[in-house]
């Protein structure tokens, strides 16, 4: 049963992969550089917000024809007041 | 389609633009219009092997260009329609003999010239090959198989030709296996469609009379007397392109094969 699972969902695999393989190509942007820019920005939330979970994400999408980054950045109620 | 000239292209090689460009091209010819074929993969000539007319080669587009003849001395008529006409490429020179100033001139001269329509055959890639190739095209038909490396590339390529303003693009799935599209393991016209955001003009399915109507130089969108899944495809497209409306569910594919074209799409 489990097996016949897993194989029906190499199709949706292929098609996920190629749309975040398509958001990457369509801003012109590498998925490494993205990592570096997840960490760069987790790094900057971290001193802003040192009681933060940093369970933030980043991410491209597909809005009609436009692509645009999306930073998802919850709990954001404790920063540091120094 | 409204277009007169129009390239046929897909970013990855060997996907399939030059068995299009063929049968598409017979089959258009076959429905009345005047068509030229023309080869722009210079270096690797192959639609004339395709068509079967590799022994009847003279001249080529490069001689044309660099008027060691006459653009209608390169013309090769098709053994069995009248209509069509093949402009092959060449096979000694290099690309860099090709350019997008000759190739306007060219598809002008055929057009002004009579023929209805001009089908050009792109080489693989997205540099000056696929350049020239649809400098001259006011019409695009994207060719990709239903697997990721080939509808990326493909994305690639629909973004260059509305870049070159290209108005009218086409897509056909080439390839495509209902078997393995109905159980799940190859994306389906929908989702190939979701993901480019073109019109579809045609759905091929994988056919071994492809391949043995290359070995003949016989082409299956000739091949009256047979329900072979691919020449019917390829006659429904030419029909498409023609301005007619010719239903998918009439299916591509031979019958008893699978049961309906909805397996085709393959949503879920
Ligand atoms: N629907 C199909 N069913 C089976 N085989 C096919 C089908 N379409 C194409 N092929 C086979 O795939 C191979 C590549 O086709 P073709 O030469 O038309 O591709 P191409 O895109 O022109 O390649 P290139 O990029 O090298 O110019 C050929 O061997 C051909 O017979
Ligand atoms: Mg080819």
């Amino acid at each position: 049963m489990f097996a016949f699972f897993k194989r029906k969902r190499s199709k949706e695999l292929a098609k996920n992969r190629l749309k975040l393989i398509l958001s990457y190509d369509r801003a012109g942007i590498s998925p490494g550089m993205m990592e570096n820019l997840k960490n760069d920005l987790l790094e900057v939330m971290r001193k802003y917000f040192p009681a933060g979970k940093n369970d933030f994400e980043v991410s491209l999408e597909q809005q009609g024809s436009q692509v645009v980054f999306v930073a998802n950045l919850p709990d954001l109620d404790s920063p540091k007041t120094s | 389609m409204k277009s007169k000239a129009i390239v046929v292209t897909s970013g990855k090689g060997g996907v399939g633009k030059t068995t299009t460009s063929a049968n598409i091209s017979a089959a258009l010819a076959k429905t009345g219009e005047k068509i030229a074929v023309v080869d722009t993969d210079i270096g690797l000539r192959n639609l004339d092997v395709v068509m079967g007319l590799e022994s009847r080669v003279v001249f080529d587009l490069i001689d044309v260009f660099e008027g060691r003849c006459k653009l209608n001395q390169a013309l090769i008529r098709d053994k069995r329609v009248d209509s069509l006409f093949l402009l092959p490429a060449s096979q000694t020179k290099d690309k860099t003999a090709l350019s997008k100033r000759h190739m306007k001139a060219a598809v002008n001269a055929l057009i002004e010239g009579g023929f209805d329509r001009v089908i050009i055959d792109s080489p693989a890639g997205i540099e000056d090959g696929f350049k020239t190739a649809s400098a001259a095209a006011d019409g695009a038909i994207v060719v990709v198989n239903p697997e990721i490396s080939s509808v990326r590339d493909a994305d690639r390529i629909i973004g260059l030709l509305e870049a070159q303003n290209i108005k009218e693009i086409k897509l056909i799935v080439n390839r495509i296996r209902p078997d393995m599209v109905q159980r799940g393991d190859m994306l389906g016209i929908s989702d190939i469609l979701d993901i480019l955001g073109i019109k579809l003009i045609g759905i091929v399915p994988e056919d071994e009379n492809v391949l043995i109507s290359t070995n003949t130089g016989k082409l299956i969108s000739l091949n009256d007397n047979s329900k072979l899944g691919a020449g019917i495809a390829f006659n429904n497209i030419a029909k498409r392109i023609h301005g007619e409306e010719v239903s998918y569910l009439e299916l591509e594919a031979p019958q008893g094969f699978f049961s309906g074209i909805r397996k085709f799409f393959g949503g879920n």
